[in-house]
């Protein structure tokens, strides 16, 4: 089942000529309306005929979030207001936020991609789907709408909150389809049956499109067994458009990336290089067809990969892995990328409770060499030194299999390790890199 | 007839024995007996002490991560060869001592041996079998 077959089917050599045509359209039209992309151009002597081929799009400057912020709020925008026809800003937790505005064919483009992206994970008209994601300057409760109205699905606009309502609006509608952020999804759950004695599998839920944050497979299967419903994974930002910018068909092998209207890239974080398919780094978008606020390969800190190969489900859009980093967190160590999170998930699993950690990286003789030290709690603690010392072997052995690399434990005594704001700083760089 | 030891982990941190010894003196904890094992990154410091739970209070509360476990406080003869027969019935016993070290103190003329072995119960018995003296936690309180 496609929303739109065509396009979504489209063969790669199509789809590389239609993505190069647009690619250069896009540039040209940046280049000519938005002081931030000329300037840009002009420092490092580019111009817009000068991309010529996709390849030559790592030419382009990268665009970051940060310079979204100082031209805070409309320094990006590429048409005059009266041509804007909504505004959505990322909330800004830290910094100013970031304000992104829509044309009429912006919002078009919205509508499609969210309605391929639900027909993907099986809605259809017949469906009643709840969305519980916030409405407002956030994009994830309009983006779902547009998407719905489109499939013409009946739409029960919850919004976020007021979970007691979200549930019996479940339970007397008979929501077919649950869109909101996985964590809620599982709160959801445990709200129907501790608060209010529903099992939450007796629900009609039969699909849900879950994101805006990360989460595991874990999760995945926990959301699904709950509901008993099929769990997808939606991935959007609003400097792109909002959710749709990549979705799960109904095999759950990785998200369908909507080629055609952007462009992505996985790169290195550290370098900026273009990865080889298949290898992990972070994903850097270009939107092919924004009028609104058009975006050069920005950079959108998550981690992922290319899923080399054809999906069964016949699409040809390329899939990308479920998110499972932010490029802030990411260490490189000897060559290695790795993920404090890694870590902090191989001592739980040997010690049983929540760790407290910290990651010390030096270079003493020209090479990586990487600490873990760990707390040791009441609860591991032992009288002996034999079995301390078979507590750090252990600990050794399972964080080398889960990133891959030789590190070194130390115990440390509890609450040795700084803690700010709740949360500790997790890693010390020593190398002096910087 | 076993009795108490208060064990504390240890970073090899400078002044860090001195934090844990100066917890517990505020309490007004008296140390009978004291030995620490330590490795190039941290150490277990062990205690017998008048007060086992107030010391255990006080490590807590100054940040030190503290388990209560069982030992063995042995009388031996203060004289050659006495540790050694003690020895000698653990070892026909088939027992593994883990780890043993001695109080400050005399109990009139004879020193005290605190062990920990990988059998304490039986240990218990074998000793008291041939008629060595153990001795208890109130005998430890009162010295
Ligand atoms: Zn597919």
């Amino acid at each position: 089942m496609y929303w739109n077959k065509d396009m979504e089917t489209l063969s790669k050599e199509k789809l590389r000529e239609l993505q190069l045509e647009r690619l250069k359209r896009i540039v040209r039209y940046a280049y000519e309306r938005v002081p931030y992309y000329r300037k840009n151009f002009d420092a490092i002597g580019l111009k817009p005929e000068d991309i010529k081929t996709l390849e030559d799009i790592r030419y382009i400057p990268f665009t970051s979030k940060a310079d979204l912020r100082e031209v805070y709020p409309f320094g990006m925008f590429a048409v005059p207001m009266s041509e804007i026809m909504e505004i959505h800003s990322s909330s800004g937790t830290t910094g100013k936020p970031v304000v992104m505005g829509y044309t009429k064919a912006d919002l078009e483009v919205w509508k499609e991609v969210m309605a391929r992206s639900l027909v993907m994970m099986g809605v259809t008209k017949e469906d009643i789907i709840q969305i519980a994601y916030g409405y407002g300057l956030f994009t994830g409760g309009l983006g779902f709408h547009y998407g719905a109205l489109a499939v013409g699905a009946t739409i029960v606009p919850a919004s976020a909150g007021n979970t007691r309502r979200q549930i019996e609006l479940m339970q007397d509608f008979g929501t077919t389809v649950l869109c909101c952020t996985p964590s809620y999804a599982l709160y959801l759950a445990e709200y129907a049956q501790d608060e209010m004695g529903i099992d939450p599998s007796s629900l009609k839920l039969k699909a849900g499109s879950f994101g805006a944050e990360m989460w595991t497979e874990e999760m995945r299967k926990e959301i699904e067994k709950r509901f008993g419903l099929k769990a997808y994974n939606v991935y959007g930002l609003t400097e792109i458009i909002g959710p749709g910018v990549a979705h799960e068909c109904q095999l759950q092998k990785g998200l369908h990336l909507q080629e055609d209207h952007f462009y992505p890239e996985i790169i290195d974080p550290e370098t900026g290089e273009v990865l080889p398919e298949g290898q992990k780094g972070e994903l850097v978008l270009t939107t092919l067809t924004k009028e609104g606020v058009p975006m050069l390969r920005f950079r959108t800190r998550d981690i992922t990969a290319f899923i080399p190969g054809e999906c069964a489900c016949g699409r040809t859009f390329i899939r990308i892995e479920r998110i499972t980093g932010r490029s802030d967190d990411m260490i490189k160590v000897r060559g290695v990328m790795l993920f404090p999170y890694q870590i902090e998930k191989a001592i739980l699993e040997v010690q049983g409770v929540e760790p407290h950690y910290q990651i010390i990286l030096t270079r003493p003789h020209h090479l990586d060499e990487i600490e873990v030290q760990v707390e040791v709690s009441k609860e591991v603690f032992s009288d002996e030194v034999k079995s301390l010392e078979a507590l750090r072997k252990k600990l050794e052995k399972r964080i080398e299999e889960a990133v891959g690399i030789r590190v070194k434990v130390t115990l440390v005594e509890p609450k040795s390790l700084p803690r700010s704001e709740g949360k500790a700083k997790r890693v010390i760089d020593k190398r002096g890199l910087n | 007839m076993k009795i108490k030891q208060i064990s504390v982990f240890l970073e090899n941190k400078k002044g860090r024995l001195y934090e844990a010894l100066t917890a517990i003196a505020k309490e007004g904890v008296n140390i009978r007996a004291l030995t620490i094992a330590d490795t190039s990154d941290f150490g277990i410091l062990r205690m017998i002490v008048n007060n086992p739970e107030l010391a255990k209070k006080a490590l807590e509360e100054a940040g030190f991560t503290t388990k209560i476990t069982s030992v063995i406080a042995v009388g031996v003869k203060d004289q050659p060869g006495g540790l050694a027969e003690v020895l000698k019935i653990l070892y026909e016993g088939d027992i593994n001592v883990e780890y043993l070290y001695a109080f400050v103190e005399k109990s009139g003329e004879e020193a005290i041996v605190v062990l920990r072995t990988d059998n304490l119960d039986k240990t218990v018995n074998l000793l008291q079998q041939a008629g060595v003296k153990l001795f208890s936690s109130t005998d430890i309180e009162s010295l």
